[in-house]
């Protein structure tokens, strides 16, 4: 049905005209939105994927550390995962607020000037996948936890016997042993990032000066505020679309830095 | 040498602790810093430096809440959608998930894989064609599109926590009762649901949170204002009163209340849920 949609144009008033792949040809060569949008979703990915890995991986070994105490940290560092959408976004207005709010007031105190943050069209990128972190380090890092309790501990203890420091038991057991966990997460972080729309909605609107104009948001703005539904529906079968072929393209890639224990992928 | 040793372990237990109480502190300070907000002035709000606990305890931002909106109302609208859904996905997710993990019908682990390749679809592709479905309804503008979805099977994700939990329970329980006559629809809701107790606790936690904090949903089919959710309400409050921070967080806080208290309860399913689904995107 969207497949349909997407060769029409639907204005959801009037039945559905054929227009073959105009919608397409559109997007491709004359929108410019469209092509800001799609830059726009490829940055925050880039900006967000290594950030929300490497983040919440450094929280989880961080957690699994033995010392006393260490289930109340844990629970304390997943707290902020329990917020989500509209109130995790309204939050962190009020954080990035250039003058009142508390990251340039902590900045200050260090003694760096403070960007304007979601006024900025350098910052704004940055300060929501930043807020992402925030938001799901806490639940990632509970699957690292997992992951980083099924390394066998003789591993550690032979780098130990081979004189190796904290920088060889992380990069040749820790992250070999935990590439198939990593590997997942960042195919799926992928996706969520692609899908990013609740954040700019409430914070931006997709400014400023549609620097955080998410391909999603695009295609929301298309379908119901223009109702312009077959135009949408194209939208969405091209991000269906590169979707599935960036998955693809880190399944083939993955093959060469995934270490599966036992030859066989879980 | 053995004290030497000494000396060492301590020193990293201490930077151990250090770095987990300062990033606990970063974690959790932004929690801290709204709730202080939610008890100024508005004046005190705009105080450089800003300060940690309020001069003056303003509660009445809390009751501005109630005031300023029809907070209430979206309560309620939002209680009800929940409640409905959860009822619905669990009901219908289990049985569903019954039905493939320990019924034989022809083709069942094909359409098994039907329902699973349904989750690699992203929302906004199907957001149009069922828009359009519900339209042809007039459904639009009615609570039907968030809750009736919910009784119709339940989410490829749930179904597939609740078939892999079925799978582990053993076959030997069914085949007895299957002997001792019980139909199944006895078996399923007498011997199967309660035994899936944990799992069924980690969906309805997964649907609550995502029920109630959904917001494309309630953005797409409700126009009408006075039937919006508090995720809808509360972005709408945002656009129009973007200053008043004080009122802005109270209300933020209350919409949390249910969260956290949900996380205290049944932090263990809670949690393993949340890590499962890797629910927010």
């Amino acid at each position: 049905m969207s497949l349909y949609y997407s060769l029409c144009q639907y204005d959801v008033l009037r039945i559905p005209q054929y227009i073959g792949l105009e919608n397409y040809r559109e997007l491709l060569f004359e929108d410019p939105y469209f092509g800001i949008s799609i830059w726009n979703t490829l940055v925050y990915t880039i900006l967000r994927v290594p950030l929300a890995i490497g983040g919440s991986l450094i929280l989880a070994i961080l957690a699994n550390q033995a010392v006393r105490g260490i289930k109340f940290f844990r629970t304390v560092y997943f707290l902020p995962s329990i917020i989500t959408g509209v109130v995790l976004s309204v939050i962190w207005m009020w954080m990035f607020n250039p003058q009142i709010g508390l990251v340039n007031t902590a900045l200050g105190w260090i003694g760096l000037p403070g960007p304007l943050w979601l006024q900025s069209t350098a910052w704004s990128k940055p300060g929501i996948a930043l807020m992402s972190l925030w938001g799901v380090g806490g639940a990632r890092m509970i699957v690292f936890i997992a992951a980083l309790q099924g390394i066998p501990s003789s591993l550690y203890e032979s780098v130990e016997i081979d004189g190796g420091g904290w920088w060889a038991r992380f990069w040749h057991v820790t992250v070999p042993m935990l590439s198939p966990v990593i590997f997942l997460w960042s195919v799926l972080e992928i996706i969520f990032s692609f899908q990013v729309f609740t954040e700019a909605y409430v914070m931006t609107k997709g400014g400023p000066l549609d620097s955080t104009l998410f391909y999603n948001l695009y295609l929301y703005f298309k379908a119901f505020d223009d109702y312009e539904m077959g135009y949408a529906s194209a939208m969405a079968w091209i991000l269906l679309v590169i979707t599935l072929a960036v998955t693809l393209l880190q399944f083939k890639l993955g093959k060469h830095w995934v270490h599966y224990t036992g030859g066989a992928p879980e | 040498m053995i004290r030497h040793s000494i000396n060492r372990t301590l020193l990293k237990k201490a930077t151990i602790y250090f770095a987990l109480v300062a990033i606990a502190a970063v974690l959790i300070i932004p929690l801290l810093w709204m709730l202080s907000a939610s008890l100024k002035g508005n004046e005190e709000i705009f105080t450089i430096p800003p300060t940690w606990i309020p001069k003056e305890i303003h509660w009445e931002n809390y009751a501005e809440v109630f005031n300023r909106m029809p907070f209430l109302a979206y309560l309620r609208n939002t209680t009800f959608i929940t409640v409905l859904t959860i009822v619905g996905t669990v009901f219908s997710s289990s049985l569903v998930a019954y039905s493939f993990a320990c019924l034989r019908w022809p083709g069942r682990d094909k359409i098994f894989i039907f329902v699973i390749a349904t989750m690699m679809l992203p929302l906004h592709v199907i957001m149009i064609p069922l828009f359009v479905i519900f339209k042809e309804l007039h459904w639009l503008n009615t609570y039907k599109p968030l809750i009736v979805p919910a009784f119709l099977g339940g989410g490829a994700f749930n179904i597939f926590l609740l078939r892999q939990f079925f799978l582990t329970i053993p076959r030997e329980l069914f085949d007895a009762a299957r002997i001792d006559g019980l139909s199944e629809w006895h078996i399923y809701w007498k011997i199967a649901m309660p035994l899936a107790r944990p799992a069924l606790i980690t969906v309805a936690i997964l649907t609550f949170m995502f029920t109630w904090n959904d917001f494309l949903g309630p953005l797409i089919y409700l126009s009408d204002q006075a039937k919006n959710t508090l995720a809808l309400g509360l972005a709408l409050f945002v656009g129009q009163h973007q200053t008043e921070w004080g009122i802005l967080m109270a209300a933020s806080i209350i919409m949390m209340i249910p969260m956290v208290a949900i996380f205290f309860f049944f932090q263990r399913y809670f949690i393993k849920g949340f890590a499962m689904s890797g629910m927010k995107g």
